[in-house]
């Protein structure tokens, strides 16, 4: 486990699906897993989906965090997983902010940082060293640390992470933990596992939420 | 329009649990009154679109969310709103602040008063328009209908 700072322009990166593997291995049966985009598209490819996944395709880019900040809050017994990417986190940053603010002990922050928008054609993303005209990357352990996050947490070794995942987990949270991740050749947008509504009423089923009214189509 | 405490008065008795909110110079005042209630939770988010997801997190796990934002951060919220009101078809309730349209006088030709109503309409939220102290009873009432029927709405507080 790295908890020192490590230069945050290190190209040292794990590949996603052993680091995706790692979460499913550690994962326990009552955890929500929250996956977006690329954390999605190859989660879905370990076969048939936990109750308490959330794939969420379609999403808002970036909201995952939010998703996860209102679940954490909702199910306090419950320890909540969002996988985001880092041009997604981009996207949300001020979600971290208020994350810290509403004190949520129970959600993990895992950031697939690949450096680029990987499914657009892995343009680099403004955090990127690549793609910042002083070649510096953004520190996003940093910007999670001057969020007000504790627990915070930064892997480039994909056995490093698999032997320390489930300590990190269990951590008292709300924890932030950076994944260096190569980007996947060729990797494409997410197809949709069904349709959203119906998958939302089957988590809050499975997740024993009640439900008042099935959801409903606005006009 | 309302005191914090009728604000807080009516949230607890229509079960809200948490209020997610950015806010601005009415629904600001209200914060401390739904604070001290003690049923209901704040909570504090960066920026209006992230509002809406959080309340989508708060529906999936149980709880019983409202929004509470000005118009301005409607129209910044528009692709959460398309994907938690329209993909997901999550049965959100918001409370929205209308500036500019009680007193034009501080910002003469606000074009929120041109955009507002359009853009919920674009949305396909269905709202109510509160424009006096005597309607708080149609925010109970379209709380109640939106709530009972599984879908989305809002209370538009004329500012």
């Amino acid at each position: 486990m790295t908890t020192a700072p490590i230069a945050p322009n290190s190209e040292a990166r794990m590949p996603l699906v052993p680091a995706l593997e790692t979460l499913r291995r550690a994962r326990r049966d009552d955890e929500v897993v929250i996956t977006t985009m690329g954390s999605a598209r190859e989660w879905m490819k370990f076969g048939a989906p936990h109750a308490l996944d959330i794939i969420l395709v379609p999403s808002s880019m970036g909201h995952g965090t939010s998703i996860g900040l209102g679940l954490a809050l909702a199910r306090p017994d419950r320890r909540i997983i969002v996988c985001s990417g880092d041009g997604s986190l981009l996207m949300n940053l001020g979600s971290l902010a208020s994350i810290v603010a509403a004190k949520v002990p129970n959600l993990v922050v895992l950031v697939f940082d690949n450096g680029v928008y990987e499914v657009t054609g892995q343009q680099p993303t403004a955090a990127a060293s690549s793609g910042r005209a002083d070649g510096r990357a953004a520190d996003f352990p940093g910007i999670a640390r001057a969020c007000g996050f504790d627990s915070v947490h930064r892997f480039t070794d994909a056995a490093e992470w698999a032997a320390n995942a489930r300590n990190v987990l269990d951590a008292a949270g709300p924890t932030f933990v950076a994944l260096h991740v190569a980007p996947v050749v060729g990797g494409i947008a997410p197809h949709s596992p069904g349709p959203a509504p119906a998958r939302a009423q089957a988590f809050r089923k499975a997740l024993g939420a009640s439900s008042r009214a099935p959801a409903r189509d606005l006009p | 329009m309302f005191s914090g405490e009728q604000v807080a008065g009516l949230l607890k008795e229509l079960g809200v649990t948490h209020v997610i909110t950015v806010p601005d110079s009415t629904i600001g005042r209200w914060e401390a009154a739904i604070e001290q209630s003690g049923s209901v939770r704040l909570v504090r988010v960066c920026r209006e679109g992230e509002a809406w997801q959080v309340a989508a997190g708060l529906h999936l796990g149980g709880a019983t969310p409202l929004v509470m934002i000005q118009c301005t951060g409607l129209f910044e919220s528009g692709d959460a709103l398309r994907n938690v009101l329209h993909d997901w078809k999550l049965p959100v309730f918001a409370i929205i602040g209308y500036r500019s349209y009680l007193d034009q006088a501080k910002l003469p030709g606000d074009t929120c008063l041109v955009f507002t109503e359009p853009v919920l309409d674009a949305w396909r939220i269905d709202y109510r328009l509160i424009t006096s102290p005597s309607q708080l009873d149609v925010i109970r009432g379209h709380y109640l209908d939106c709530r009972d029927s599984g879908r989305a709405g809002a209370a538009l507080i004329a500012e």
